[in-house]
């Protein structure tokens, strides 16, 4: 760390004083403009806890009932926000738990800042109460980690841990304090990090390989937009929407890329990837230059390298040199922040239309609509599907809602169906696919938007893995519609078996408890429906409700999310039954 | 196809970033031939030399992610041809064996190894060369006995300037 010449600025509130570190970890987290953490106290961490207790009217904290929902509460408060989400938590096994949390946050890009209390320094690598080595677990799934171990350290470590977690492509950061660095008294002054020697958040913009990529899409005949969370990300949503209006590009979204254009726009076509739509899955394979933007090929979406999107000329606009190439070669690599970047472009794009090209998806979606999303939304068998209940919620929520899903069939059903407004409405595990994700995600993201309707849609599998999370909620009275779409198995996992291993239903049947008398139990309203004609209802109750909500819809147990690229086959082998 | 590769990584002298650094290699199953760390030409700087058997596309992609590490400054990669490398290695063989084989003192000579220490019960041989050289010594002291035997890892320079004092000065300035 001293050896560091980072430059730093100071900022208003430096005057030298005399604390100790934990008072000090409270003092960086404000100066970072903090006002709401997430975590669990323990033996390692308290001195920090006692100086939280001083300073609750400055920085919310929030119990929750394990250390994994911290970690996914601060996830999804910096997905609704923006900002960097805290989660905080003792040694050993407190820091453990929060690591599905930091690995979900890393291969999502989520800025996310953990602090974890550590032994004392003299009882460092001696196996002593409740230590682990925190920092070599958590290596691979930061995007930086320090173990500080002496008080003076923690103001330099917090600004740049804050620097890195949310600079260039975003990522979560640990902190590891120990116990004497937390009694230790040291003069506290707090600079802001603004630069380290040895990292470049944002490679430099080149603007060579822009004019290429605009006579690239200039002379395309059937050009293809698929965006990704890098436009949110990067707040270039305007960017974005300008660039498809002006070109007439049809464009498609990643998982974690919706939102970041209103699902109704005309030139939106939906999703990629493996549970997308269609048209774009297939078109992938036809298109003739392909423009990815702020987004990384992740295997869900290509199915079979070696025939994606062969027939293409590639451009990839990407904040991250290592992921150009890493996957998909490409033709023009466009590096840089990807707002600056298509700043840069749109001025060079001349307008178009691309009519012949837009009617090939339109045809395309009316196959898949036939097929696929009629019933889906609009069934005409007996049990509920899952399609419906989420239709109900666009209807009722007007697409303005921020719809969090765990992970599996519902979270597939939820993304392709959920109307979206407005930009950071969808949080959802894309990469890690973190069952258990959604509850304490849903209370982050109500807590960093509180005047938005947030709905957590569940599965009964994934519910069970964080459930004891009511108890937050139930204690913070934050009002989250939570609705478990259950079909009695882990949905996802039994469609697999039934179409890759002979319906061979090993371990994926759950017998559930009752989810209305648990939820209950921690004094929130609740409702089960197994009806479509209280459907209705139920979701306008659950809508209207100004606090907390717990709806279970019991729905078809055997339905099959379709489309589907089966795993390691061509995006054009998009099956539809 | 896969050939040996030298990774070289400028980076700061900070606790923590061997493993970072090991563990992108840990991760795509690439074993380290061998890895040697010190402090470069510039203060503060280290440098690692690895060593790795894959193919260009690999190394390429794992640089790519070493870059990404906060704490590294530059990361570049190089084939045997592009490098000029040494590496160290020290025999120890009983003294007795220095005066009963004549042959040893020849052998010591025409492989340029230099004798590092001689004590009453046994004496050290250095030998720094390229792999094969070092092997070559080995297999013909190996008849007579080694008691002890050690290799260090390779380093290396490229042919070619990595200019990271300029890169660095360009880094501050930014």
């Amino acid at each position: 760390m001293e050896t560091l010449k980072e430059r730093l600025v100071e900022t208003a509130t430096t005057a030298k004083m005399k604390v100790s570190g934990a008072e000090a970890v409270i003092r960086c987290l404000l100066e970072e403009g903090a006002d709401l953490i997430y975590g669990y106290p323990g033996g390692a961490i308290m001195p920090v806890y006692d100086e939280l207790y001083k300073f609750r009217d400055k920085l919310h904290h929030v119990l929750t009932r394990h250390e994994q929902g911290a970690a996914h509460a601060a996830q999804g408060y910096a997905r609704a926000t923006g900002k960097v989400g805290v989660a905080i938590a003792t040694s050993g096994p407190g820091a453990t738990n929060l690591i599905t949390g930091i690995a979900d946050a890393q291969i999502d890009s989520t800025p996310m800042v953990c602090i974890t209390g550590q032994v004392a320094r003299h009882l460092l690598g001696t196996d002593a109460f409740q230590e682990t080595d925190i920092i070599g677990i958590s290596t691979p799934v930061t995007k930086w980690s320090y173990q500080v171990t002496r008080a003076s350290e923690i103001p330099t470590a917090l600004a740049k841990a804050f620097y890195i977690a949310r600079s260039g492509r975003p990522g979560p950061v640990l902190i590891d304090i120990t116990k004497n660095a937390q009694f230790e008294e040291f003069d506290f002054s707090y600079k802001k990090c603004t630069a380290i020697r040895s990292y470049k958040p944002k490679p430099e913009i080149n603007p060579a390989r822009i004019e290429e990529a605009a006579a690239l899409i200039n002379s395309a005949k059937k050009p293809f937009i698929i965006f990704g969370q890098g436009i949110i990300l990067g707040k270039a949503e305007t960017e974005l929407k300008a660039l498809i209006e002006k070109s007439g590009i049809p464009s498609a979204s990643t998982v974690l890329g919706l939102s970041a254009l209103p699902t109704e726009h005309p030139l939106h076509t939906g999703m990629v990837g493996m549970h997308g739509n269609y048209a774009p899955n297939l078109l992938t394979n036809e298109c003739d230059v392909l423009i990815a933007l702020g987004m990384r090929f992740d295997d869900r979406v290509t199915g079979d390298l070696s025939t994606y999107a062969k027939q293409a000329r590639v451009v990839h606009f990407e904040i991250d040199p290592a992921e150009i190439d890493k996957n998909v070669k490409t033709d023009v690599a466009v590096l840089g922040d990807v707002r600056e970047t298509l700043e840069h472009l749109l001025p060079l794009i001349n307008d178009n239309k691309h009519e012949a090209w837009h009617r090939e998806f339109k045809d395309k979606q009316a196959i898949e609509y036939d097929k696929v999303i009629k019933n889906d939304l609009f069934p005409e068998k007996e049990k509920l599907t899952m399609g419906e209940v989420i239709e109900k919620i666009n209807k009722r929520t007007g697409g303005d809602a921020i719809v969090v899903s765990d992970v599996g069939q519902h979270q597939m059903i939820a993304c392709r169906y959920a109307k979206f407004n407005r930009t950071k409405s969808n949080i959802t595990s894309g990469g890690l696919g973190t069952m258990g994700y959604a509850l304490p995600a849903a209370i982050g993201a109500k807590m960093g938007a509180p005047k938005r309707e947030v709905v957590a849609i569940i599965g009964d599998g994934g519910y069970q893995m964080t459930i004891q999370e009511l108890g937050t909620i139930f204690q913070t009275r934050v009002p989250v519609k939570i609705v478990v779409l259950n079909n009695d198995f882990l949905g996802m996992v039994r469609q697999w078996q039934q179409l890759f291993f002979d319906k061979r239903y090993a371990s994926t049947e759950l017998i559930n408890p009752d989810f209305i008398t648990i939820a209950k139990g921690y004094h929130i309203p609740a409702r089960r429906v197994t009806k479509r004609e209280e459907l209705d209802e139920a979701v306008n109750e659950m809508i209207a409700s100004e606090e907390a909500y717990f709806l279970e819809v019991c729905v078809e147990k055997e339905d099959n999310v379709f489309p589907m690229v089966p795993s390691g086959a061509s995006v054009s082998d998009c099956r539809l039954e | 196809m896969n050939e040996s590769y030298t990774v070289s990584v400028y980076s700061e002298n900070n606790i923590g970033l061997l493993n970072r650094i090991s563990a992108i290699f840990l991760k795509r199953h690439i074993n380290i031939e061998s890895l040697t760390v010190s402090e470069c030409e510039i203060e503060n700087v280290s440098r690692f030399v690895i060593v790795a058997d894959m193919d260009e596309d690999q190394v390429r992609k794992i640089v790519g992610q070493i870059e990404k590490q906060i704490e590294v400054i530059k990361a570049y990669y190089h084939t045997d041809e592009e490098t000029i490398y040494q590496e160290t290695a020290l025999f120890k063989i009983k003294s007795s064996l220095l005066f009963d084989e004549r042959q040893i003192q020849n052998i010591i000579k025409q492989s340029n190894a230099n004798i590092v220490t001689v004590a009453r019960e046994f004496f050290v041989i250095e030998k720094t060369g390229r792999r094969h050289e070092t092997d070559a010594l080995y297999d013909e002291l190996a008849p007579f006995g080694i008691m002890q035997f050690v290799r260090s890892g390779r380093i290396a320079v490229s042919k070619t300037e990595m200019n990271i004092s300029a890169l660095l000065k360009e880094f501050q300035n930014a």
